[in-house]
């Protein structure tokens, strides 16, 4: 799913200030029947990352904090089971998963002596029924259920997608009999970066010579793009020379502008990949 | 000076004799006594007679050309007979290669005898234009014509054709077409409307050339000084000819053209440099562009033509001209010579020296001028066969050549046709960036993580920067420093660990080789002109059009027939960055690593033409040699630049040293310095060894970037010498046995030429003799150089050398080994060199596999052991299992005494694997004996360099990798024990068309979500849907094909929350109002499919325990009526299939009571406790039993 800029912006203003619920992912899905519900996801997964970046600061003031705790304590004293957190949350436009942990945290300074590790309280958001107060625990599992952005279901669910088409990656390298290391490999190796895949022998892909494959399951929007180039495609390039990413859910066709630098963008596996012949006797 | 002239054209004197006379400083005894007379009373004006001859060649054709600037550029050395420079202040801001011997030296040398060909085209006042505008290392910005002759490389045998691939880009104003693109900035207003027809029509100037055309040609005008916004009056069609040539007359054109300009403006007599000032004015194309044709029945004077040609020739040919293609270049000048104007008296200064027969001007016409320059070239045409096809094809169709020697034009036609030295000009393949190279890159290289990530980071940076200077290098007003300088030092401030210099440098390095020296031998060095760095990194048309878009912006210049050393292209980042980084360690460690490499590369063994082959040049070894030798030597050239420009740096500077007392004192400093490389070692090598053509075209570029004070110090002085020794003896009409072949000499002399240019003026063999004391032992190598035998391959024989004498068991005898010494050197030398260098590298790549092959099997066996003997000592010691440095130590002695058999396994290999080889690349003729003898060699060779490897580092290499696999194994006893057995894959039959692990985790995320709520009224999941998930569930984990561990763990948690959320009837079902709740068959049939999912098919522990939470269990609270069925059920399920002990259960069920619950619950959990607990054997009769007591949901146990 390649989109022009003008698109993705199209879709990007549909976005703004809608809260990460399941509610919201199925109006977008109405409003855009024409795009793929991963890409549409994806993107909106992204742009909300993006808001929540820019406005991150704001809610982890100490005045802020206090506030919330206090709208959140007076919440679930008078009825425990509204999702207090939950709206709490979505009143003042941040994510769920990222309001729990506020308020966990917060809670945590005011029931123990010590104030809790990052260990624990990921812990505690992975499992939380591990949290010693009964109304929290339900109100931040609340949170973590309804919160399609953050929290750690969600990071599973995207690790899992990568990994996925990691593998998917690999059964197509390996049905078109191009031999490859892995990033596992390449690690024992002790390469400094890794790619998802290097190609032993190099290949062409509509004319472009590519020595390693990067996947990424996720729609290459231009602030990812960026971070990923500066981070990782460079990277890979200043060590092996050109390569080819893909884009699994589609990208901003105005990125893929480093063609003949060599990073090649793609939305799915090339199908026109000339290999090294070897002359057969 | 005259005289001599005089006495010639008097034919008092033969051409011969007064050649031998200037050659020489003795009288020779074939000279005839009359002659000797006549020469001994002019003995102390010889050394004065070439720059003279120079010189009034120069003047005589300026005076026939009037409307050039007067001669400005003779005043010191001119034909007056003057002695050289008297003592003037010393230019400014050259390098050594403008001022190899200063002033004082040449006017202290009063009795010099030599000719010192001294070239008063130089000779300007204050410093020409050129040396404006410098960077901080003393050289031009943005100069991409630079002249690096020999482009090609390649070296035809002596005997060869006139092809010469090498010497058509050797011709430097081919490529260095100076005045092609002159500078914007200097155009007067009311020029710009000639604009377009020069680029329309950019040939037909053929108004008079400037007299002092050859002057400024000479002095390579300056680049820096041009303004760069040119583009508008860039003048491209030369280059569509491709054929340098036409670029050489067009730029004379130019120049011509300029001096016109100039001239007309100023109408100043004696402009001290018109054409050099920034702001002088722009030729246009306004002039007379008419060709004037040559008749060479208008010849004035014949005779004395003929004459002084032959005297010219004769210089040129002994090489007493300091520079031979720009004596070429010069009579090319004169052969296209455009028009004359008629000289006018007013023009016409009379010049001191003239007397008698030289009162009348030389050339009186173009006819002349041509004829002339006809005379000279017939008799420099073995030269000029030797260019390329090109130049060739221009000079045999040039009409007055073919009108002024018909048989001149005929043997240029056939050596046009015979010469296969096509010079193309080869896009240079796409550079890319250095590749990471584990052995060389990984952790192990550096001391500590930090370093090692340090790195990582630099050489992202490093590239960064690249990139950044290839996107805006070219743009107006973007400057290096302010782009990129903080960011560089930076970078090189992270760099503390010499261990990280050494690697960011070997990065440089490689890159810079990379970049500046395509393997092809056509990178943009070669050709002078900016390597296209669009190009290099992708696409060819682009790229053709990007150059073609280069020379139209960028300011264009080309150092003439002589260029200044100049940083082209791509040179100019790795220059810049040197500059800005600033940093004195990573100089240092450059100029160790640039000395190291040139020293590697220097010891290449020469390609030699293999005895038995008829047809040299399509050799395949042959051509493969010749190619590697370009290479090489192009590499070489580029390192040795680089290494004379950082060790120079810090000795450069704008001016020489004011005052003599100054210079004495900064001498006695420098002298005591010891050199960078030893280079003059290198040449003395280089030259016994009959390696100059290698080794001095690097030199060349080394010295070239000396700072002042380089050529006065005694060690490069000597340096100079040699090379001026050198340059002398490289007669390029003498062809005997032993000598080096044509284009060899070529090549040096024109390397030496360009580095000579300036100095040749104040030095004289006499003075180097007097002041060096190495002469009289040179001149013996020279002398056995020059008459040297042919065959000794001394490179060849010593690094075979040690494969024979070091014995990898017991050391034979001393005699044996230097027998075997011999042998070996025998056996290789009656053998073609492909043989050699076959068993060389069979050797060097078996032994490296030898290596890695050990590590492979050995030491990875090693690793296993130690990894279950750690096993075994956890198991014994507990989880703990010790100290690890102390675990380590104990492995490592039961461990390290097995490496011993990593030689015995070394020589196995060594000897099992490089015959084969050796056998696979020798040709399938090779006689069986000569084969069996370079198996062995190959086997002996690759297990000396095994087995040295293996001996000194084994030990280190177990060490190092059983200590990884400690922490290895230490690490992975840690609490995540996970998944570390998971079995991958599933049936070979399995199609993975299970639903992705991902989707499944959303889906049943998303019915948690509707569970806990917050929910609209129409939101719920049908049965059906659950099932069905279920389902898949099973099929994904059965599959597995996709499935990673985090997403299992995450899988199996969310299964239990769904049973939790099942057995308390949390899960909002679709359909009719009333029925929003599942059936209790429905919830029963999805619990059973969730237990036996977490029998069979989770691979990942199931977190069950979470069933009994109070969270989970207070699911239950909220329930009205509450049911307690279901969880019962469960609860003797797990049991049941052994999921759960009841222990644990019990234990769960027990610690539920320390939770405050509502009193009512707390009574129906003690109930149900108390039930799970009364069945302590559950048969499963007795289980359904359980379930048929309880018909009505929820109420059974609140009844009990």
């Amino acid at each position: 799913m390649i989109l022009t800029k003008a698109q993705y912006d199209e879709i990007a203003q549909c976005l703004v200030s809608v809260p990460p619920t399941r509610q919201s992912l199925r109006k977008l899905k109405q409003r855009f029947p024409s795009q793929s519900q991963a890409t549409l996801l994806s993107i909106f997964s992204q742009e909300y990352q993006k808001h929540i970046k820019r406005t991150h600061a704001k809610h982890h003031t100490s005045e802020a904090i206090e506030s919330y705790y206090q709208r959140y304590l007076n919440g679930v004293r008078e009825n425990g089971a509204a999702p207090v957190l939950l709206q709490l949350a979505n009143e003042v436009d941040y994510a769920p998963s990222l309001m729990a942990r506020i308020i966990l945290e917060r809670f945590l300074q005011e029931h123990e002596e010590a104030p809790p590790s990052k260990s624990v309280i990921n812990s505690m958001l992975r499992d939380p029924s591990q949290i010693p107060d009964g109304v929290l625990a339900n109100q931040v599992y609340q949170c973590i259920v309804n919160d399609c952005c953050y929290g750690p279901l969600v990071d599973c669910i995207k690790h899992a997608i990568g990994h996925e088409h990691e593998v998917l990656l690999r059964d197509l390298l390996l049905e078109k009999n191009l031999s490859f290391l892995d990033e596992d490999q390449l690690r024992a190796r002790g390469y400094d970066k890794t790619p998802d895949f290097i190609l032993q022998v190099p290949v062409a892909v509509e004319g472009h010579i590519i020595h390693w494959i990067e996947s990424k399951a996720s729609f290459g929007d231009e602030c990812s793009h960026h971070a990923y180039l500066h981070d990782q495609f460079w990277s890979y390039w200043n060590r092996f020379g050109p390569g080819l990413v893909i884009y699994w859910y589609g990208f901003i066709q105005e990125l893929d502008c480093n063609r003949e630098r060599g990073i090649l963008l793609h939305a799915c596996f090339p199908t026109d990949i000339v290999t090294l012949c070897h002359s057969v006797a | 000076m005259a005289a001599v002239l005089e006495s010639l054209l008097r034919e008092e004197l033969s051409v011969a004799a007064a050649v031998r006379w200037i050659a020489r400083s003795a009288q020779s005894s074939e000279d005839d006594p009359r002659e000797a007379a006549a020469l001994s009373s002019l003995r102390p004006l010889r050394k004065e007679f070439v720059p003279f001859l120079l010189n009034f060649l120069r003047e005589q054709s300026s005076r026939v050309l009037p409307q050039g600037p007067p001669t400005p550029a003779k005043a010191p050395g001119s034909s007056t007979g003057l002695p050289g420079r008297s003592g003037g202040p010393p230019r400014g801001g050259r390098g050594a290669r403008n001022q190899l011997f200063p002033p004082i030296e040449a006017s202290s040398a009063t009795a010099a005898d030599a000719p010192s060909a001294r070239r008063g085209g130089r000779r300007r006042g204050p410093g020409p234009a050129r040396e404006r505008g410098r960077g901080p290392g003393g050289l031009e910005e943005g100069v991409s014509g630079e002249c690096l002759p020999w482009a090609g490389g390649r070296r035809p045998r002596s005997s060869g054709s006139p092809s010469s691939p090498s010497l058509a880009r050797s011709d430097p104003p081919n490529l260095s077409n100076l005045e092609e693109f002159p500078p914007v900035g200097s155009v007067p207003p009311g020029s710009a409307g000639t604009k377009p027809s020069r680029r329309i029509n950019p040939t037909p100037v053929s108004e008079e050339r400037s007299l002092s055309k050859p002057k400024t040609c000479f002095t390579s005008p300056p680049i820096s000084c041009v303004p760069s916004s040119q583009s508008s009056v860039l003048d491209t069609s030369p280059w569509g000819h491709g054929l340098p040539s036409g670029c050489r007359s067009l730029q004379e054109e130019r120049e011509m053209l300029r001096k016109e300009r100039s001239k007309q403006l100023q109408q100043s007599p004696t402009p001290a440099c018109p054409t050099l000032e920034p702001g002088s004015p722009h030729p246009s194309r306004t002039g007379h562009l008419t060709a004037q044709p040559a008749d060479p029945a208008r010849v004035s004077s014949r005779h004395r033509l003929e004459l002084v040609a032959l005297v010219y020739s004769s210089c040129i040919a002994e090489n007493l001209v300091p520079n031979l293609f720009l004596e070429l270049f010069f009579v090319l000048q004169l052969l296209t010579a455009r028009r004359m104007v008629a000289a006018k008296d007013s023009d016409l200064e009379p010049t001191p020296g003239a007397v008698d027969s030289l009162e009348s001007p030389l050339f009186q016409s173009v006819h002349d001028c041509v004829f002339f320059a006809v005379q000279v070239l017939e008799h420099q045409f073995h030269v000029l066969s030797h260019l390329d096809k090109g130049t060739l094809k221009l000079l045999a169709e040039n009409e007055r050549l073919l009108c002024f020697s018909p048989a001149l034009q005929g043997r240029l036609r056939a050596a046009y046709e015979g010469s296969v030295a096509k010079v193309s000009l080869a896009m240079p393949p796409s550079a890319q960036a250095v590749s990471f190279q584990p052995e060389t890159d990984n952790r192990a290289n550096f001391s500590s993580d930090r370093a090692f990530h340090t790195f990582k980071k630099q050489r992202d940076v490093f590239y960064e920067v690249l990139r950044e200077w290839e996107d805006r290098h070219e743009e107006p007003g973007w400057d290096f420093e302010k782009g990129l300088g903080s960011r560089i030092r930076a970078m090189m401030g992270q760099l503390s660990a010499a261990c990280s210099h050494s690697h960011f440098v070997r990065l440089f390095q490689k890159q810079l080789l990379q970049m500046c020296q395509s393997p092809g031998g056509a990178g943009g060095t070669v050709l002078g002109e900016a390597p296209d760095v669009l190009n290099m990194l992708g696409a060819d048309k682009l790229g053709r059009l990007r150059r073609l878009q280069e020379r139209l912006v960028a300011p264009q210049s080309s150092g003439g027939p002589c260029p200044p050393p100049t940083f082209p292209g791509c040179q100019g980042f790795f220059r810049d960055f040197i500059l800005c980084a600033s940093s004195f360690q990573f100089n240092q460690h450059l100029m160790d690593s640039l000395s190291l490499k040139i020293r590697e590369l220097n010891s290449l063994a020469l390609p030699q033409p293999e005895p038995s082959d008829e047809d040299g040049e399509s050799d395949v070894d042959w051509q493969g040699e010749r190619r590697q030798f370009a290479v090489v030597l192009l590499s070489l050239r580029l390192l040795a630049k680089f290494l004379g420009f950082v060790a120079f740096l810090p000795y450069r500077g704008p001016e020489p040293p004011p005052t003599r007392e100054l210079q004495d004192s900064i001498l006695s400093l420098r002298s005591q310095v010891p050199p960078v490389l030893d280079v003059r070692a290198l040449l003395q090598q280089g030259l016994r060894a009959r390696r100059a053509v290698l080794t001095v075209p690097w030199l060349v570029e080394f010295l070239s970037l000396a700072d002042h004070i380089v050529p006065m110090l005694d060690y490069y002085r000597s340096i100079f010498t040699l090379l001026l020794h050198l340059h002398r003896s490289l007669v390029l009409s003498k062809e005997s046995e032993g000598e080096m072949c044509f284009l060899n000499k070529l090549l040096l002399l024109a390397v030496l030429g360009w580095l000579f240019q300036d100095s040749m003026p104040v030095v004289d063999q006499q003075l180097l003799y007097t002041c060096c004391p190495y002469i009289g032992e040179l001149r013996k190598l020279l002398a056995s150089w020059v008459s040297g035998s042919s065959g000794r391959s001394g490179g060849l024989v010593r690094k075979i050398t040690p494969t024979t004498t070091t014995g990898l068991g017991a050391q034979p005898p001393q005699t044996t080994q230097g027998l075997q010494a011999q042998l070996a050197q025998a056996f290789f030398h009656n053998q073609p060199p492909s043989l050699r260098r076959t068993v060389e590298f069979v050797a060097e790549r078996i032994g490296s596999n030898c290596v890695k092959h050990i590590k492979a099997t050995l030491v990875a066996e090693l690793v296993r052991q130690a990894e279950s003997l750690l096993q075994e000592q956890l198991v014994t010691q507990g989880q703990e299992g010790g100290d690890p440095a102390q675990l380590l130590e104990i492995l490592c002695s039961q461990l390290c005494p097995h490496g011993a058999q990593a030689l015995t396994q070394g020589r196995e290999f060594c000897q099992k694997k490089s015959p084969g080889a050796v056998r696979a690349l020798l040709p399938e003729e090779t006689p069986a004996a000569v084969l069996s003898s370079a198996e062995n060699i190959a086997v002996s060779l690759a297990t000396e360099k095994a087995c040295a490897w293996l001996s000194a580092n084994i030990t280190a290499l177990i060490r190092r990798e059983v200590k990884a696999a400690v922490s290895r194994t230490l690490r992975a006893q840690g609490p995540e024990p996970a998944a570390r057995g998971e079995r991958r894959g599933c049936s070979r039959a399995c199609e993975h068309h299970a639903p992705l692990p991902s989707h499944l985790i959303s889906e049943i995320k998303d019915v948690l979500s509707l569970a806990v709520g917050p929910r609209d009224p129409e939101e719920g999941v049908a049965p059906e849907y659950l099932e069905q998930l279920l389902g898949q569930l099973g099929q994904m984990l059965r599959c597995r094909q996709f499935l990673c561990p985090p997403a299992e763990q995450h899988l199996a948690k969310c299964s239990v929350e769904l049973a939790s959320l099942l057995v308390a009837d949390q899960i909002p079902i679709l359909g009719p109002p009333a029925q929003h709740q599942l059936e209790r068959g429905q919830a029963r049939r999805l619990l059973l499919m969730l237990l036996s999912l977490w029998k069979d098919d989770f691979q990942v522990p199931v977190p069950l325990q979470l069933l009994l939470r109070p969270r989970n269990v207070a699911l239950l609270a909220d329930t009205r009526p509450r049911e307690w069925d279901l969880l019962l059920f469960l609860l003797r399920e797990l049991v049941e299939k052994g999921l759960m002990r009841r222990m644990e259960i019990e234990a769960c069920l027990g610690s539920l009571h320390e939770t405050q619950w509502p009193g009512d619950f707390s009574e129906e959990l003690a109930t149900l406790f108390n039930l799970f607990l009364a069945e302590p054997h559950v048969p499963e009769h007795q289980l359904r039993a359980c379930e048929l007591v309880q018909p009505n949901r929820g109420t059974v146990l609140a009844q009990s």
